[in-house]
């Protein structure tokens, strides 16, 4: 934290709680983060396209010209509108164009970009909890814990998180019974998705633990008996969390990818409750008859939704690294 | 290198039987082998002869075991879906993703270390940054959609190729290929292109880095004040040295073109092994699951083995003293 002026220092005696001086928000505005992200245009430009998207996407039902899924504001007549053309019937036009049963389009991708981004958020938060949990126990406390879960770590990051996911899908969908599975899918998909990418945050979060455990102020806590779960999460925890955030914001572009991957081969969200992947699933039917809006806008959707976080994630993770400043 | 060799090959089959050991518990957890091959209706007695035929009465180890046994013959029962043996549907289908990968891989290969040589040499080149960019992009683009624009180009505007299928095979044997029709070449195209592009770019990328490292180094300087010729030089000693990290990586990366070979597959409706995986999974038909895993792991402990066995061929270090191995 940088110092702001000289008189704020405090009177002897006094614990130090020299918090009267800039709010929280303007102290946020000032710190070396901000600062790093004013002066990158790639990370501001991304930021705004990314948020932009969220916003569109999780006020969706406020802001979408129809409700796509509820059939009573669809017109068959209006079917296959082209993008930005009148349609002939009804002389109404959509943005996106419409599907088959007149369905605007734009409003189609919002509802699924909602979708998208709740799986996506939700199996990160998941796989972070759970990697970063595995990870500090492995790295604090050593010994066998350690070694059984580094190598079921080691084993599961040499194969690849989709084939984790679909095999995962697989055996929940052959416990699940069959009329429950709609209902559970997307609970499924979170866990399937989430399953399959703790790996990494535990491979970083141990080694991050190792070097942590070794410093001054675990040994006085460990002095002073604090539990070994209260040193774990409230000592040694917000020491690594830097690398976890750069991960949890790559992982969420990857997340919505493998989401949207895992709906495209048909064991992701089924159409009565689409995301983008089961849009582009959909929407693939029509491309032999040249309908390409319906493949189209889910698709460029998806790619920029996954290109903006990524780029995020790029430049949080050199804007957190002490090397490169 | 003997002792390394024979490391390596007891972690492999350590990572086998892990494997296997997840695919039996498939087997036992997941649904009612019994029920699921005599249906909800038939008697008790039928179920008990079943399962004691089908070997489910004996202890679990005994049980493993056999699994593990049926498993290295190639034998993993019947499929739920299907009504096959899985033996016989892998068999019938491996040819497909075989020519698939191996052809992918040679694309991704070949054009990777010629696109990545190029950039190194020629850095700050037009062309250079243009595959370098173009490679930043297709990084963030999910498999399936480029398969998608592929198809819309080359099979639905142009006509020249088409979308889906293997086209005309010509069986040898029980392998069948596609290598030999006309039709079947022209099939593979785009679906090589799509599973071969992640693999091309990472390639490239990496084997311009490493070229631009070596490069700088010591006997590079050294070989020049020998008179050596720039491009020997460059081919010769640089790109040999460059290689090696390269092995690795792509060997690595095998597991990630499996997993693409499935996106792949369901893209261009490609008859093979991932496409088989993903009916599976719909329908949670378990032998199939089981096999699949399986065999995808021992794909990737015999690749793991190859690469570690390329090391020795290719840096001269490696053959006086095998524990350096570890190191890369």
């Amino acid at each position: 934290m940088r110092s702001h002026e000289p008189e704020t220092a405090p009177p002897e005696n006094v614990s130090p709680a020299p918090e009267p001086r800039l709010p929280a928000l303007a102290r946020a505005w000032d710190s070396d983060l901000a600062h790093a992200f004013r002066s990158s245009p790639v990370a501001m430009l991304s930021a705004l396209i990314a948020l932009t998207m969220i916003g569109a996407a999780v006020l969706a039902p406020l802001i979408a010209p129809q409700n796509p899924f509820n059939p009573a504001e669809l017109n068959l007549m209006e079917g296959m509108t082209r993008p930005g053309q009148a349609n002939e019937f009804t002389g109404r036009s959509f943005l996106f164009g419409s599907d088959p049963q007149g369905r605007d389009m734009l409003s189609a991708v919002l509802y699924g970009a909602r979708v998208s981004l709740l799986v996506g958020a939700a199996s990160v938060a998941f796989s972070a909890v759970f990697g970063v949990v595995l990870g500090l126990m492995a790295g604090y406390l050593g010994g066998r814990v350690e070694a059984i879960i580094m190598r079921i770590a080691d084993i599961q990051l040499s194969f690849p998180a989709i084939l984790i996911a679909l095999l995962i899908f697989g055996v929940a969908r052959g416990v699940i019974p069959p009329a429950q599975q709609e209902d559970a899918t997307l609970i499924l998909l979170i866990l399937a998705i989430g399953l399959s990418n703790w790996a990494q945050y535990a491979r970083t979060v141990r080694g991050s633990t190792l070097i942590e455990k070794g410093k001054e102020y675990v040994q006085a806590a460990r002095v002073i008996r604090r539990p070994a779960f209260v040193i774990m999460l409230r000592h040694i925890l917000p020491n690594v969390m830097g690398p976890v955030t750069v991960i949890a914001t790559i992982n969420l572009a990857l997340a919505i990818i493998e989401e949207a991957t895992l709906s495209f081969l048909g064991v992701g969200m089924p159409p009565t409750q689409p995301s983008l992947g089961t849009l582009i699933r959909v929407g693939q039917q029509f491309l032999f008859s040249g309908e390409w809006w319906i493949l189209f806008f889910p698709a460029l959707m998806l790619v920029l939704l996954a290109l903006a976080i990524n780029l995020i994630g790029d430049w949080l993770r050199d804007a957190l690294n002490p090397r490169l400043k | 290198m003997l002792a390394y060799s024979l490391r390596s090959l007891a972690q492999g089959a350590l990572v086998l039987v892990a494997v296997a050991f997840i695919a039996f518990s498939m087997f036992r957890f997941v649904g009612d082998p019994v029920v699921n091959m005599l249906g909800q209706e038939a008697t008790l007695q039928d179920r008990r002869e079943l399962t004691e035929r089908l070997g489910l009465d004996a202890p679990f180890p005994v049980q493993f075991a056999r699994f593990i046994g049926n498993a290295a013959r190639g034998e993993f029962g019947v499929s739920y879906r299907q009504g096959r043996k899985v033996s016989d549907l892998i068999r019938e289908r491996l040819p497909a993703t075989l020519e698939l990968a191996l052809l992918s891989a040679i694309f991704a290969t070949g054009a990777g270390i010629l696109l990545g040589v190029y950039a190194a040499i020629n850095r700050d080149g037009f062309l250079s940054n243009l595959v370098m960019t173009g490679s930043l992009v297709g990084v963030s683009l999910p498999t399936f959609l480029i398969g998608i624009g592929l198809i819309y180009v080359f099979a639905v505007e142009l006509r020249w190729l088409p979308s889906f299928g293997r086209g005309e095979t010509v069986a040898l044997g029980w392998w069948n290929t596609g290598l030999l029709t006309d039709s079947g070449r022209k099939s593979l195209i785009m679906p090589v292109l799509t599973l071969g592009f992640f693999q091309l770019t990472l390639i490239m990328r990496l084997v311009r880095a490493e070229m631009l490292e070596v490069m700088r180094a010591e006997f590079i300087r050294f070989a020049r004040a020998r008179g050596v010729g720039e491009r020997t030089i460059q081919l010769r000693h640089a790109l040999r040295n460059t290689l090696i990290p390269v092995v690795t990586i792509a060997g690595l990366q095998l597991g990630s073109v499996i997993a693409f070979a499935i996106v792949t597959e369901t893209v261009f409706q490609w008859p093979g092994l991932g496409a088989l995986f993903v009916n599976a999974v719909q329908f949670a038909d378990v032998p199939v699951m089981a096999a699949y895993l399986m065999f995808v792991a021992a794909v990737f402990v015999v690749v793991n083995l190859i690469v570690d066995l390329t090391y020795f061929a290719l840096d001269p270090r490696l053959r006086s003293g095998a524990r350096l191995a570890k190191g890369h």
